[in-house]
């Protein structure tokens, strides 16, 4: 990036935006809709519940509250990392909406400004953080899922241009989306099938796309197949260069999976907290006495407590140098793995809590938290799953952090 | 003040005992010492005064380096990732119990010898009934004469053969006190050497009846304090300890998948040994930062000091208990033998987890912390409740 590193700020200077943040916040913060608002970006599934959003994050965005470290040319803050932080944490300690255009805000926005050419920075930038275009990402096809180097779609250049076919899966936000992170085959002879992938960044508000939403194990919708039939989108579509998909791709996963930094900044999801499940237990009952008495409850919630405080720690750990000198990645590269997994332990622990009530769900007016925890833990297998699988991340991890031999 | 802190003097703390480690705690120097009778090296515990270890966290007047009591962990850490095994953690609480509860001149007398190493020094804190609560001991002290009689048994007394001093509590009327004694005042067969589960640890039962001491070897200070403060600085070494050593066993294990081929193929390519190590090393990551997180603020702030101690030594306990069991099944047949040396984990491993406080109990003792309405961690931590989304 062209700008020079943005100052620390002092602590009385982040102090004084901490308490503007705050102000901003508790005055804008969005009346609660009458319908049922997603728990991310992966469960919008209704138009009402994406224009609340995108209306959301662009008032965050007008204020300057996202991608604050972010290139001022392009849009952004320009300022130092700090700052995203505490907008952050402010915008969880206050249960304001999440941001509805994650991708863009957290995977495609970073590798374009890592990777991408000053034009594309000026195209779409500015325009991820208004949440004017939002972004889908088109990895996963329905024959390859986890093993994403052997994707079949493929982009045939044409004059000008480029013609997709193949299908893509798991498209979040797809029936919104303008544009979309492709990896395509564009060399089927290639050496090696990771060689022949070109990373596009493509239109797919255009005529040959056809999306059709995917009803998921809730019922609910969110995800989209999206199949391309001699889709033309311009020959200037490409992030980095012909043929270096895989690695651009790679780069992308490490924002994905929160394994490098660069992202701007926003709730990307409404955070599951143990906070929350201690005070269910509070409320809850199990054979007539509160959940919090019963001594397996108990045990297992300091447990979770735990977890999480060690989790939150973890990232405290991994900016200190000499104290991540074994596996100075460790941290970095596995908070997919741990976060997902104990999202989803925590929501199934919840429903345990409720007692005969447990199997109450959304929409029964008697359910515990409304049949919150009962969405939650179905929805939690999305992040469990999505991104690479929890146990292709085992794999990474041994391989790439603990050095043993690559598995078959 | 952040969670996490490492100043600089602490890192090189820490970098001069990795360095002293590698050099004198390989495993066939560990193998050595623990075939040895005392256990101890001479020589070797000179060269650790020099580095200025022993008197780390104690007073400056006192010859001490005046460090946070949260720097020791920055070479317990190593010790356990190296098996080592010294009169270090008898030393170093005795000599922090003497700067909590003792007098002025009980201070002057003592730790001058203990920084600099010409005092070994331990505790005698624990009792036959394996309790871990050390603010209630049974050992009777009277008043007789112008001193005092102590009457009763202690256990886990650590090096105690080769220890000048050793600091044993009781109770005197009513109320916990601790008492002073030269380890050659002892009466003849006082000690008796423990069969340990960790054969690189030296241990022994105190048993003294009627035994006599002077007025002054009791300590004049807060002794309910000093023993809250050996549980705690116990718990808080063993914890690091605990988190050196899983580091280390991994090391072993990691380093036997990545060389032992079975069926053709280097057995850390078959998932089943791959995805436990990961779940290992993930455990281990967290522990550490509870670890360095309690170390940080282990005199800041009491109540929640208490939290970060009991959450680190339970998360610690489990990881290297767990890591050193995989150990030894990970290493198949060779793995069940004296020779590997995963054996030496896997003992260290027991010995640390029921050394001040095994998992369980400072869970245990976390429910009230954590749960109670109002606790001191809610204030300090807990969100505002009833954030769920939705209409």
């Amino acid at each position: 990036m062209s700008e020079a590193t943005p100052a620390r700020p002092s602590p009385e200077e982040l102090d004084a935006f901490r308490t503007e943040v705050r102000a901003w916040l508790k005055d804008n913060k969005p009346e609660p809709p009458d319908f049922q608002l997603p728990d991310s970006f992966m469960e919008v599934g209704t138009p009402e519940q994406f224009e609340y959003l995108r209306a959301w994050q662009h008032k965050v965005y007008e204020a300057g509250y996202i991608g604050l470290t972010w290139p001022k040319e392009y849009g952004g803050g320009g300022l130092h990392g700090l700052y995203q932080g505490v907008v952050n944490r402010e915008m969880g300690a206050a249960n304001v909406p999440f941001m509805v255009n994650i991708i863009g805000l957290m995977w495609a926005g970073p590798v374009i400004l890592q990777l991408g050419t000053h034009a594309q920075k000026q195209r779409y930038i500015q325009k991820i953080l208004s949440a004017e275009e939002i972004w889908c990402q088109g990895f996963s096809e329905p024959g390859n899922g986890s093993d994403l180097g052997n994707a079949q779609t493929t982009a045939v250049r044409d004059g000008d241009e480029w013609v997709l076919n193949g299908t893509k899966i798991w498209t979040s936000l797809g029936t919104e989306a303008k544009h979309m992170i492709l990896l395509a085959r564009t060399d089927p002879g290639a050496p090696s099938k990771y060689k022949g992938l070109t990373f596009f960044l493509a239109p797919v508000d255009i005529p040959g796309v056809h999306k059709t939403p995917i009803q998921k194990m809730t019922g609910e919708y969110g995800f989209n197949e999206t199949r391309f039939e001699d889709a033309r989108i311009p020959g200037d579509s490409i992030l980095g260069r012909e043929g270096e998909g895989w690695s651009v791709a790679m780069a992308t996963l490490m924002f994905e999976r929160g394994a490098a930094e660069g992202q701007a900044g926003g709730l990307s999801m409404v955070p599951l907290r143990v906070d929350d499940v201690v005070q269910l237990a509070r409320e809850c009952k199990r054979d007539g006495r509160p959940a919090i008495e019963d001594p397996e409850v108990r045990a297992e919630l300091v447990r979770f407590v735990m977890e999480e405080r060690a989790l939150g720690l973890c990232q405290v750990r991994q900016r200190i140098p000499g104290l991540v000198t074994e596996r100075p990645h460790a941290i970095m590269m596995m908070n997919k793995l741990v976060g997902t997994e104990f999202r989803r332990r925590l929501a199934r622990f919840a429903i345990s809590l409720q007692g005969a009530n447990g199997v109450l769900y959304m929409g029964d007016p008697d359910a515990p938290d409304g049949g919150h925890w009962q969405r939650n833990y179905m929805n939690a297998f999305s992040a469990t799953i999505g991104g690479g699988t929890s146990q292709i991340q085992k794999n990474i991890l041994g391989e790439r952090v603990l050095g043993l031999a690559k598995s078959y | 003040m952040a969670d996490i802190e490492l100043s600089e003097e602490q890192g090189m703390l820490a970098n001069s005992a990795g360095d002293f480690l590698q050099k004198h705690s390989s495993f066939e120097a560990v193998r050595q010492r623990l075939a040895s009778d005392s256990g101890h090296d001479a020589a070797m515990w000179k060269e650790m005064a020099a580095l200025g270890w022993l008197g780390v966290a104690l007073p400056e007047q006192h010859g001490g380096a005046d460090m946070p009591v949260g720097a020791l962990v920055s070479l317990a850490e190593p010790m356990g990732r190296h098996l080592f095994a010294s009169p270090f953690l008898a030393t170093t609480l005795a000599g922090r119990m003497l700067a909590v509860g003792g007098s002025e001149a009980q201070q002057a007398r003592w730790l001058p010898g203990i920084a600099s190493g010409e005092t070994i020094a331990t505790v005698a804190l624990t009792e036959p009934d394996g309790s871990w609560e050390l603010g209630a001991p049974q050992l009777r002290a009277e008043r007789r004469g112008g001193g005092y009689a102590l009457r009763g048994s202690k256990t886990f007394v650590l090096d105690a053969a080769v220890a000048d001093l050793v600091l044993i509590s009781a109770e005197l009327e009513g109320v916990p006190a601790v008492f002073a004694v030269e380890r050659a005042a002892l009466p003849d067969g006082a000690l008796r050497r423990e069969v340990l589960i960790d054969e690189a640890r030296r241990g022994y039962r105190l048993d003294v009846d009627d035994f006599e001491v002077g007025a002054d070897s009791r300590l004049d200070g807060d002794a309910p304090a000093a023993l809250d403060h050996a549980y705690r600085l116990g718990a808080l070494l063993v914890a690091a300890e605990m988190v050196g050593g899983t580091e280390g066993v991994m090391d072993l294990t990691l380093e036997y998948l990545r060389t032992r081929v079975q069926f053709g193929r280097l057995i850390g390519s078959y998932q089943a040994l791959k995805h436990p190590m990961v779940d290992i090393m993930v455990v281990q990551e967290q522990a550490r930062s509870l670890l360095h997180h309690a170390a940080t603020i282990f005199e800041r702030d009491a109540g929640l000091a208490e939290v970060a101690l009991r959450m680190a030594k339970a998360m610690a306990g489990d990881c290297y208990t767990h890591a050193a069991d995989r150990a030894i099944q990970f290493h198949g047949g060779t793995g069940f033998t004296y020779e590997c040396h995963a054996q030496l984990f896997f003992r260290r491993a027991q010995f640390c987890e029921y050394s001040f406080g095994d998992s369980r109990h400072h869970r245990r003792r976390l429910e009230p912390l954590l749960l109670e309405e109002g606790c001191v961690w809610e204030s300090a931590h807990r969100l505002v409740p009833g954030g769920l989304p939705g209409g």
